[in-house]
């Protein structure tokens, strides 16, 4: 996660525990030394990115200037239900069955 | 005569004009497909049953005349990543090995309405992450042409199937390439079409804005044809766009006099294999003695596509696959203490590495502090190279290289070092970075007898155009059947 | 010790929108279905599904920008907030946070303090969560998502207040704004307004905030004030023992009046917002926001002077009567109904209100018409009933909504105006109570009120009165 002042990327064990929470991966220690790996190289690459001045660009996050595509407030739908349930792995009448999410 | 060696569009003919029965093609290709998977191993899906009473139903329409277009009655494989119906749709991933999806993606909708008949569904790499079909949780496919070798990716299946000549045609998808580099090392011919083309519901997304759906054929008007059949504007995709005049088969036209042709010198440098960078100047030199004005140009930025289209496909990769957890389809692991050891259970061991492996670049370029560094380092980037597109455009009418550095490489040559995979997209993801059109032809084979891919890349709603100088070329030769499909 | 101390409260509404559809498909926002009746392949998350944004929730939530006098930003777009809960089918919430629709706005309260702007950060769109039931015989939750997708603003206000009255001073008056627009009903208890209070605290006088703490799932106002109390004196406390305030998100458990934290090593906190790419953004055009502007209905302060100069309401009266806009509706449908604007106010005020309090209702669970209400009044302004008959037949308005001209008619409640009958009645009333007859003779004038009751209660409680009265006096 620290900038060397070389520039190359390190990644910690830290970091890939931290990345591992936020992707809900649980990585064995060979995953996990390899995942460091991985990133270190792909992050090094990336930072060719770095030699482009894009001060004066705006980001682009859509090609197409298309804006305003909305649907009226009308309802269709009717009983979803049997088939949203179909793939559930595991139900409970019609509803979807999770581990117990009470906090704490 | 071999069936399964017409193209989509003459087995169309045949079927209308009586020729041949809707069921007779449907079963030459389920035979094809039992004798050849064993050697290719295209699909992860036969819908056998499903296909021959399609077929039938198919067969009736057409006789009382309630079906007319060219594809009608004609069958198709269907990449592993469209959802169908009542029929398996897996990514080729374990995380939805038994996933039977309640609606039909609007592109598979369009073509059962011109009358397909869906055989199955294709491999590919999971969830459409790789570039040789390895990573796929359900075996490799193999090249048609070699089976000791890859048949590229993600597509891979759908391409393999093809060139095989196990199907008529089926569709891809492309995210970075994976119609076109697949194709290529096929030796079929596969188009991504402009971004917002062709709808995207239905189509279990990998990187959203990337993301499309193409036809892949054995030549460019069956890829017109089908590319006219799946074009619709959807109300379902808000990225989708309404096009005009989409009567793409108006361009298979033998005429490029007078058009522009650019060829970016940065597509012909170091790390292009020599073998397919003289396949490419040779279909180059084709193009301008139909009359075409052929130059080389520097295109500029290429080497940033890379690191730009890994940054942002990865971020939003991270984010779609999130809704793989185990609660409400798929697979759930089988012990676990509590919800988020249920949630990481059942990713870690539903998904395969490469996917595993882009989630958590997608999600550490996204996580606090990195986002402006990574991601919008990479959106301005992609502002540039549309910027860059553009400029070339102003110039030219389309723009020509390779696909692909080199041809099909040996299977379990590139997973050992996933950078170097990445670098083989480098022709092909900034095409979908800028939203463009583009279209990979065979051009030849190099000396071990591997296909080698032309691309042809247009600006942003001109596939008439890729489409009238990929028929042009492809006057010039006869199309190469591989090995397996001669068996 | 408390007195050195200022609390500084910023607060994030979440209100569920009144559209007939979910914010990004065609599902019902109905309520009291069957688990995950109102679902489809967007809603639930399926794989290759996306989302297409509800117009009408654009247009509401600009609406209630309008009202609180913010900027509406005119190109806005929504982001991606990525969090694994149950609740949330694709892991992650389409909401806004780089553009959201409103921004710099603010509302002013009234305490007794006096009057105090409020500022108001921003206002968002965003997708409501599934419902968790949890299990009474199993360790495991029940996943409903007929909730999932119906479409919520989120207002984020300033950290401009300083004690629970002002908080409640500004919810109300953000939940008659928005009850005013018809943008939603506003229900605390039914979920359709929540609130989340972020609060710290500072010494007198300090310009620098202290660490705020976060307190989710507060379900009424009168919650609201205890987990204020509650959570600032825990701050003081913390920082008096010499220790800090930790910045954290803490739920408020309001039958055992205290909150624990949320913390758990799986929430990282870290959502990694980023554009969402399935949405296009949206643009409002000068004339769109014309439009909205002009349908915007008349809101409580312009309703309250209307009330006083076109109605000749006392100011009391307006001010009850705007305090809901449920009241206000009645008022102005029963007034266009029977023209007496006074009277309407009376019962309104009066009976309406002892009823309500009677039974604890809010005045949205208000079940009777204007039209029953206006008939009530006419009939008893012109005298066919009486005014404790008007009372006795208002009551059954109010629990059954009857028809008041049939009710009466049915039950023969009608006055008597049948002088004959009534001297009749009178005189042998005279008769029957001589003792009384003579106590009135005697100057006790109180005796009087006896007579009219036996009276009354001889004509079954249907006498006019004032006929009563003066046939006694005349036959005395």
């Amino acid at each position: 996660m620290e900038q060397i002042k070389t520039g190359k990327n390190v990644i910690s064990d830290q970091t890939i525990e931290y990345v591992g929470i936020l992707a809900k991966l649980e990585l064995s220690e060979e995953e996990k030394q390899a995942a460091k790996k991985d990133m270190e190289r792909m992050l090094d690459y990336i930072d060719k990115l770095n030699e482009l001045d894009t001060s004066q660009t705006e980001p682009m996050s859509h090609i197409f200037s298309v804006k305003n595509v909305f649907r009226e407030d009308v309802a269709e739908h009717v009983d979803g239900g049997e088939d949203t349930l179909a793939n559930a792995p595991e139900r409970k009448d019609r509803a979807f069955v999770v581990p117990k999410t009470v906090d704490q | 005569m071999n069936l399964l060696s017409l193209t989509a569009v003459e087995l169309g003919k045949k079927i209308k004009a009586g020729e041949v029965k809707v069921e007779e093609a449907t079963r030459a290709a389920l035979k094809a497909i039992e004798v050849k998977e064993e050697q290719v191993h295209s699909f992860v899906t036969v819908n056998q049953e499903g296909a021959l009473k399609r077929a039938k139903e198919v067969q009736k329409k057409i006789t009382e005349g309630a079906l007319t277009g060219p594809l009608a009655g004609v069958p198709v494989a269907i990449k592993d990543n469209l959802c169908t119906k009542g029929m398996l749709t897996t990514c080729s991933s374990k995380i939805l090995y038994n996933f039977i999806p309640t609606y039909t993606a609007e592109a598979v909708l369009n073509l059962e309405h011109a009358g397909a008949v869906i055989l199955g569904k294709t491999n590919m790499d999971e969830f459409a992450m790789g570039s040789t079909t390895e990573t796929s949780a359900y075996g490799v496919t193999r090249n048609p042409w070699n089976t000791e070798h890859v048949p590229g990716g993600s597509s891979g299946g759908s391409c393999a199937a093809v060139a095989a000549e196990e199907v008529f045609y089926a569709l891809g998808s492309d995210t970075g390439g994976s119609i076109r580099q697949p194709s290529s090392f096929c030796g079929v011919t596969g188009l991504k079409p402009t971004y917002g083309t062709v709808s995207r519901y239905g189509l279990i997304a990998y990187g959203s804005s990337l993301d499309q759906v193409g036809p892949i054929a054995k030549d460019v008007t069956d890829c017109a044809t089908v590319l006219e059949a799946i074009t619709s504007y959807d109300k379902k995709d808000s990225t989708s766009i309404e096009r005009k005049e989409a009567d793409f088969t108006s361009a298979l036209v033998d005429d490029v006099r007078g058009m522009k042709i650019g060829i970016p010198r940065d597509y012909l440098g170091e790390g292009l294999d020599s073998e397919v960078k003289e396949a490419i100047l040779a279909a180059a030199k084709i193009l301008e003695e139909k009359g075409a004005i052929v130059e080389q140009f520097d295109l500029s930025l290429v080497e940033y596509a890379i690191p730009a289209y890994y940054v942002i496909a990865a971020a939003e990769a991270s984010s779609n696959l999130e809704r793989f957890d185990g609660v409400k389809y798929g697979y759930r692991t089988k012990e676990y203490q509590g919800l988020h050891n249920m949630y990481k259970k059942s990713r870690s061991e539903g998904f395969g590495a490469e996917v595993k492996r882009r989630i958590m670049l997608g999600s550490f370029v996204l996580s606090s502090g990195y986002y402006d560094a990574y991601y919008l380092k990479a959106l301005r980037t992609k502002a540039l190279i549309k910027q860059a597109f553009d400029q070339a455009f102003a110039k030219y009418d389309i723009l020509l290289g390779p696909t692909a550095p080199t041809t099909a490489p040996k299977l379990g040559a590139s997973l050992s070092d996933p950078l170097k995979m990445y670098l083989g997209d480098i022709y092909t993801v900034s095409v979908n970075l800028a939203g463009l059109p583009g279209i990979s032809l065979p051009c030849g084979q190099d000396s071990k007898g591997l296909p080698i891919g032309l691309q042809l890349i247009g600006d942003c709603f001109q596939e008439k155009k890729i489409i009238r100088a990929a028929y042009a070329y492809e006057q010039s030769r006869i199309y190469q059947h591989s090995p397996l499909a001669d068996q | 010790m408390n007195k050195e101390y200022e609390t500084v409260i910023g607060l994030e509404v979440h209100v569920e929108l009144a559209t007939k559809t979910k914010i990004f498909c065609s599902c019902s926002t109905a309520f009291g279905s069957a688990p995950n009746t109102h679902t489809c392949p967007v809603c639930t998350g399926m794989p290759g599904s996306l989302p297409v944004l509800n117009k009408k929730v654009v247009e509401y939530a600009i609406a209630v920008g309008l009202a609180t006098g913010c900027e509406i930003n005119q190109y806005s777009k929504f982001d991606r907030k990525n969090y694994f809960y149950p609740d949330n089918p694709q892991n992650y919430q389409i909401s806004q946070l780089y553009l959201p629709i409103c921004h710099d706005g603010g509302i002013e309260i009234e305490t007794q303090a006096g009057t105090k702007m409020i500022g108001i950060h921003e206002i968002h769109m965003e997708e409501d969560a599934g419902k968790l039931i949890h299990d009474d015989w199993e360790e495991v939750s029940l996943v409903d998502y007929n909730r999932s997708g119906v479409p919520l603003i989120e207002i984020v206000s300033e950290p401009d207040m300083r004690s629970a009255e002002e908080v409640i001073a500004y919810l109300d008056k953000l939940r008659m704004i928005i009850q005013y627009l018809g943008a939603s009903d506003c229900k605390m208890q039914e979920g359709s307004m929540r609130a989340d209070v972020n609060l710290s605290v500072r010494k007198l006088g300090s310009k620098e905030f202290g660490t705020r703490t976060e307190m989710k799932n507060i379900g009424s106002f009168k919650a609201i004030a205890r987990a204020i109390e509650a959570e600032k004196a825990r701050q003081i406390d913390l920082l008096e023992s010499g220790e800090s305030v930790v910045q954290e998100t803490r739920r408020w458990n309001d039958e055992q009046g205290y909150s624990y934290a949320m913390r758990s090593k799986e929430d990282a906190q870290d959502y990694r917002y980023f554009p969402e790419p399935d949405l296009v953004p949206i643009e409002v055009s000068d004339q769109w926001l014309q439009k909205i502007r002009g349908r915007q209905p008349e809101l409580r302060d312009q309703k309250y002077k209307r009330y006083v100069e076109q109605y000749g309401l006392p100011a009391y009266d307006a001010q009850i009567l705007t305090s809901a806009k449920k009241l206000a509706d009645l008022f102005e449908e029963a007034v266009k109904l029977c023209e007496k604007p006074k009277k309407v106010s009376n019962w309104l005020m009066g009976e309406t209100m002892r009823l309500m309090k009677e039974h604890s209702m809010d005045p949205e669970d208000i079940a009777f018409s204007p039209v029953n209400l206006a008939k009530l009044i006419v009939l008893a302004d012109a005298g066919t009933i009486n005014g404790t008959v008007a009372k006795e037949v208002f009551e059954q308005v109010f629990a059954n909504d009857i028809d008041p001209d049939q009710y009466v008619e049915q039950k023969g409640l009608k006055t008597v105006n049948d002088e004959d009958a009534l001297r009749k009645t009178i005189a042998q009333i005279i008769e029957d109570n001589p003792k009384s007859v003579e106590d009135y003779h005697n100057g006790k004038e109180k005796a009087i009120g006896f007579l009219v009751g036996q009276t009354m209660k001889a004509m079954k409680g249907k006498a006019n009165p004032g006929m009563v009265n003066q046939i006694l006096k005349e036959l005395l």
